[in-house]
C-alpha cells in the first residue's frame, strides 16, 4: 500500500532520512523501532506529506503522494505530541473534523474509542486545559474515528494509563484482523509483542533492516521482541 | 475551503480584538467628523490616521494569528485537504474578518457625513491595504519559524512602508533635485501601497492644489480615470505577489 523509494531528506547539516526505501502491505503491523532521533517521526511525517522529501519518492497505492492530498482520506494520524487548536472544546474539534472530512453517502463513524476514554463526559473542556494523557486519548480517537485503512500512530501509549493503553492495544489489534496497514512507532518493546507482524529498525537515518517478527525471531534466536532488539544493538 | 473559511472567521470573531479594533475605528471616525463642520477636513484627518493604523493592525495582528494557528494548521495538514486551500482559507478568513471591521468602522461614518467620490476612494483603498497588509503579514510569517522574529519582522515592515520608504524617496528627491524626476516619482510611488493609497485620496481632494509641480504631475496622471484604473490594478498586484509568494513557500514547508 505504501512503498517509500530512496527517500532521503535532510534537516540543514542533519541527515534525518538517508536513502530509505521500505514496502508496507495491508494487512501488516509495523513496528518503527530506533533510538531517539533515527529519524522514525520523519519518516512517518513523509509518509503524511508533512514533511517532505529532498529525494525520492513515496506512492499510496501505486501512486505518487507529492501534489496528491485525496489519499490521506485512508489514512488516520495519531501524531507524538498531539497539537490542537487550544481555544476549542474536544466536541468542538472533533465536530470540526467531523465536518471537514465527512463526505455525504459516506463512511461510516467508528466512535468506539471515544466512548471507550469516557471522551462524551468531558466534551465541554477547553483543549488547553487537558492533561497530556487526555491529549493523547483525543488524538488516537481522531485517528481512528474515520475507519481510514491505514493507521500511522506515532508512540501511541506513550503518556496514557494501563487501563486505556490496554483499550487502545485491544483497538489496535481489532483494526488489525480487519485487513487494515497498522504503522506504529514506539520505544515499550514489551507492548509491541503480541501486536507486530514486521519490524522496521532504524539508526541515523538509515533503515537497518525490515524482517517479519518470525525471521527476526529466528535470525536472533530471541522469542521476546525486546530481547532480540537487544541483541541487534549490541552486534551494531 | 469555505468549511475552513468559516472556522477561521468564528475563531477570530471569538477573541475579541478584532471587535475592539471596529470600535476603535468607530469611534476615530464618529469623533473626527464631529469635531469639524468641514466634512473634507475630518476626511483628510481621517485618512491620515486610517493610513498609519489600518496597515499597522493589520499587519500585527495577522501575523501573530497565523503563529497562534500552527497547532490548527499542523492538524488540517494532515488531514485529505489541499495545501493551497488550508492557506489561501486562512489567508480569507483573516483578510474579511479585518475588511468587514474595516468597513463597519470607518464605512457607516463616512456613509452618513461624507457621501463624496473622495470618501469613496478612502473606503476602497481602506479595504484593498488591509488585504495587502494581511497578505504581507502571511509572507514574513510563513519565512520565519520563530514567532519573535516573524512578529518583529512584521513591525520593521510596516515602518518601512510607513516612514521609511518616504524618507529614501524624500532622500532621492533632494540629492538629484536638479534632474527631472516628476515622472519618475510616480513610478516611485507604486512601490509602495501606501504611498499609493495617499496619492489616489488625495487627488480626490482639494488639497492637491497645494503640492506644487509634482502635484501637477500626479494630477495629470492619477487623477485620469486611467490613472485610477491603473492604481487599483497596482495595488491588486501587491495582494497577489506578496500571497504568492506565501503560498509557493507553504507547499513546499515541513511541518
Amino acid at each position: 500500500m505504501i512503498i517509500a523509494n530512496n527517500v532521503t531528506k535532510k534537516f540543514g547539516k542533519l541527515t534525518a532520512l538517508n536513502n530509505v526505501s521500505a514496502t508496507c502491505g495491508k494487512g501488516q503491523c509495523i513496528a518503527l523501532i530506533g533510538p531517539n532521533g533515527s529519524g522514525k517521526t520523519t519518516l512517518v511525517k513523509c509518509m503524511l506529506g508533512m514533511v517532505i522529501p529532498d529525494n525520492g519518492f513515496i506512492t499510496f497505492n501505486e501512486k505518487n503522494i507529492l501534489h496528491d492530498w485525496l489519499y490521506r482520506e485512508h489514512i488516520g494520524y495519531m501524531p507524538q505530541i498531539g497539537r490542537y487548536p487550544e481555544n476549542m472544546t474536544i466536541g468542538q474539534l472533533l465536530n470540526m473534523m467531523k465536518d471537514i472530512r465527512f463526505k455525504s453517502g459516506g463512511q461510516s463513524l467508528d466512535e468506539d474509542l471515544v466512548k471507550a476514554f469516557k471522551l462524551p463526559d468531558l466534551m465541554q473542556k477547553r483543549m488547553r486545559t487537558l492533561s497530556g494523557g487526555t491529549t493523547q486519548k483525543v488524538s488516537a480517537s481522531l485517528a481512528f474515528l474515520f475507519n481510514p485503512d491505514v493507521l500511522i500512530l506515532d508512540e501511541p501509549t506513550a503518556g496514557l494509563d494501563p487501563v486505556a493503553s490496554e483499550i487502545l492495544k485491544e483497538k489496535i489489534i481489532a483494526e488489525k484482523q480487519k485487513g487494515k496497514l497498522v504503522l506504529i512507532t514506539s520505544h515499550i518493546l514489551s507492548e509491541l509483542d503480541d501486536l507486530v507482524t514486521h519490524v522496521i529498525y532504524m539508526q541515523d537515518g538509515n533503515l537497518l533492516f525490515h524482517k517479519s517478527i518470525d525471521r527476526l525471531r529466528e535470525d536472533t534466536g530471541e522469542q521476546k521482541l525486546s530481547k532480540a532488539i537487544a541483541s541487534v544493538m549490541q552486534k551494531n | 475551503m469555505k468549511k475552513i473559511i468559516k472556522y477561521v472567521i468564528v475563531d477570530i470573531l471569538r477573541n475579541k480584538i478584532v471587535i475592539a479594533y471596529t470600535l476603535l475605528l468607530l469611534a476615530i471616525s464618529f469623533g473626527l467628523f464631529n469635531l469639524d463642520d468641514n466634512t473634507s477636513k475630518g476626511l483628510l484627518s481621517l485618512m491620515n490616521i486610517v493610513l498609519i493604523i489600518v496597515p499597522l493592525i493589520c499587519i500585527i495582528f495577522s501575523t501573530i494569528y497565523v503563529y497562534n494557528s500552527s497547532e490548527f494548521i499542523e492538524l488540517l495538514v494532515s488531514q485529505p485537504l489541499q495545501r493551497k486551500h488550508i492557506w489561501m482559507s486562512l489567508f480569507g478568513g483573516i483578510a474579511i474578518a479585518l475588511s468587514l471591521a474595516f468597513f463597519i468602522g470607518v464605512g457607516i461614518a463616512v456613509f452618513i457625513y461624507s457621501f463624496t467620490p473622495a470618501a469613496l476612494i478612502l473606503l476602497g483603498v481602506g479595504l484593498l491595504l488591509t488585504i495587502i497588509f494581511v497578505a504581507i503579514a502571511l509572507l514574513a510569517a510563513v519565512y520565519t519559524r520563530d514567532k519573535a522574529k516573524g512578529i518583529g519582522i512584521s513591525v520593521l515592515l510596516w515602518l518601512y512602508f510607513s516612514l521609511i520608504f518616504d524618507g529614501l524617496v524624500l532622500f532621492i528627491l533632494f540629492q538629484f533635485q536638479d534632474y527631472p524626476l516628476e515622472k519618475l516619482m510616480v513610478v516611485i510611488s507604486s512601490l509602495n501601497p501606501v504611498d499609493l493609497s495617499r496619492i489616489l485620496i488625495l487627488l480626490q481632494l482639494d488639497v492637491s492644489a497645494l503640492m506644487g509641480y509634482t502635484g501637477a504631475i500626479f494630477k495629470d496622471f492619477f487623477g485620469t480615470q486611467t490613472g485610477i484604473i491603473i492604481s487599483f490594478v497596482v495595488l491588486l498586484l501587491w495582494i497577489w505577489a506578496p500571497l504568492w509568494a506565501s503560498l509557493r513557500r507553504f507547499n513546499r514547508k515541513d511541518l
